[in-house]
């Protein structure tokens, strides 16, 4: 018995996507360092695809699994898809987290969130605020749904 | 390689100690508190063990008490100063700011009953000034607690020169022995304490039994009503095995002290030496008034659970003070009083050695640390904030 799941451990030990993009078309950062745990979240589009996607993260190990694993759900996908990308979906590919990490894969939603925004920003595309509600929140520990 | 270097955590049970343990719980298995024989030969154990305890400390056989550990006799001494404290209107409590939370969480309990807490502060090396005590301490005074040696950071603390000071001031003065018994010389009357909490599992013996020791004449109610074990003061069947073991191990333990402890600060030195060579990190605590055994290090741009969880797939086993760690919001109390900030404090790592660690564990363990802050570096947003200057370094 481990702390995390073998899906979190795999994640942490190989994460997925991990790197910065050159000239993205949108950037999304969240977290803080005084909590402890920061995610930065690069996005490629071509077409409305995501077609390319890579993380950076300043974290604990189920930090650096959410957003790996966030990474590997969204690469490839139409924005909408990756828009509907909830924490809790990104916490049931990971095999669940212990409660207290729950917070990690909340991260991970907003970092994605935070990057489609960016984008849309940048090229002036319209979009409904209501669709990014949480990467415009703060950031806080004990938030996402429980398990 | 395997390297276990979390011995300020828990310390694998020596087999003097496991001896001694499977023995009496074979052979001596009476309960001393039973009139037969197999009870008084028990019985002459547990009395044999606390005259030994006694003799290391440097105290008389009645002043020692058997209790589960260093948390349970941390908790007994605080409350019984209190309570006598506040039978004569005395409700103020000096301690510090980087106890373990055997003391903090006890003195919090007492503050939310009306007592007057004051936790003094320490400096950046993580001693507390004597003058600070000095000046904190008054007649409306039931207690002081100053750590003998703190836990995560190794600081020795000037507990002798507070010990004086309360004795001139006529002050009750108890200090939480736990990391440095078995481990440092540790002398009741040179300390002038009149409370010392010991743990078992510190110097290779046994969980789950510890030691306290009171003075004669200093206050002791008992925390748990039942039998009149440990003269009335501690109820429940002793634990013989744990308390031989761990008299054992003791013993061990102090027999050749000043050896030892030169052999593991040479291992300490070496591994202090290999990590200050990491680029933006600093050592926590006191470069020489330290544990023999104790590295802790703060590591900019990275975040100790990661930290850990990667060493742990190297083979060696550590310990951090970040909040990942310890599943609450802030990272360690210690850290933070010694003035790292909370996105430093994050970035903690404590290795702590005995002498089953060697120099080859010692060259395995820097090279190990070494590659993982690098890893966890290599895709940390901060540490790239860092380098490309949008954030400025701390350390």
């Amino acid at each position: 018995m481990s702390l995390y799941s073998e899906k979190v451990m795999d994640h942490f030990r190989n994460p997925r996507n991990v790197g910065v993009i050159e000239n993205p078309d949108g950037v999304g950062e969240v977290g803080n360092a005084k909590c402890g745990d920061i995610m930065k979240m690069y996005i490629k589009v071509e077409n409305g695809i995501l077609v390319d996607v890579k993380f950076e993260t300043f974290g604990c190990g189920s930090a650096i699994a959410s957003s790996s694993m966030a990474t590997e759900m969204i690469k490839g996908k139409p924005l909408s898809e990756a828009l509907a990308l909830t924490n809790k979906a990104v916490t049931e590919a990971l095999g669940g987290l212990p409660a207290y990490k729950l917070h990690c894969s909340v991260l991970a939603e907003q970092a994605v969130q935070a990057a489609i925004l960016d984008y849309y920003k940048k090229n002036n595309i319209p979009y409904d605020p209501a669709d990014f509600k949480n990467a415009l929140e703060e950031h806080g520990h004990g938030d996402g749904d429980g398990e | 390689m395997k390297v276990y270097a979390d011995n300020a955590a828990t310390t694998k049970v020596r087999p003097e100690a496991l001896d001694a343990y499977v023995k009496t719980s074979q052979t001596l298995f009476g309960n001393p508190s039973s009139l037969h024989s197999e009870g008084q030969r028990a019985k002459e154990l547990l009395e044999d063990c606390r005259a030994r305890v006694a003799a290391v400390l440097g105290a008389d056989p009645r002043e020692i008490y058997f209790t589960s550990g260093g948390s349970e006799a941390d908790n007994q001494a605080i409350l019984s100063a209190a309570k006598s404290g506040a039978l004569k209107g005395k409700k103020k409590i000096v301690s510090t700011a980087i106890e373990h939370h055997a003391v903090l969480h006890t003195l919090e309990k007492l503050k939310k009953e009306g007592f007057e807490v004051v936790l003094l502060p320490v400096d950046g090396s993580g001693i507390v000034k004597v003058a600070d005590a000095e000046a904190a301490i008054d007649e409306n005074c039931c207690l002081v607690s100053v750590m003998t040696a703190n836990n995560e950071i190794g600081t020795i603390q000037p507990v002798e020169e507070i010990g004086a000071l309360c004795r001139a001031k006529k002050v009750p003065f108890h200090t939480d022995a736990v990391q440095a018994v078995g481990h440092l010389p540790v002398d009741v009357n040179k300390f002038g304490c009149d409370y010392l909490a010991l743990s078992g599992h510190k110097f290779e013996g046994p969980r789950g039994v510890g030691a306290l020791y009171c003075r004669r004449g200093a206050p002791l109610f008992n925390l748990v009503e039942g039998g009149a074990q440990e003269r009335g003061k501690r109820a429940g069947t002793e634990d013989l095995p744990a308390i031989a073991a761990m008299t054992v191990a003791l013993e061990l333990a102090v027999k050749n002290l000043p050896e030892t402890a030169k052999t593991v600060q040479t291992l300490r030195d070496f591994v202090i030496d290999g990590l200050s060579s990491i680029p933006h990190c600093a050592l926590n605590g006191d470069r020489e008034r330290r544990l023999a055994g104790n590295v802790s290090f703060c590591f900019e741009g990275v975040e100790g659970e990661a930290l850990l969880l990667y060493l742990d797939d190297l083979g060696v086993c550590a310990s951090s003070g970040s909040a990942c760690t310890s599943g609450s919001l802030d990272p360690s109390h210690v850290l933070l009083a010694i003035g790292r900030v909370h996105d430093v404090a994050h970035g903690s790592l404590r290795l702590t050695f005995n002498e089953n660690n060697t120099m080859e564990e010692m060259k395995y363990l820097v090279e190990a640390v070494k590659t993982v802050v690098s890893k966890v570096r290599s895709f940390s947003p901060v540490w790239r904030d860092l380098q490309t200057g949008k954030r400025q370094y701390i350390l």
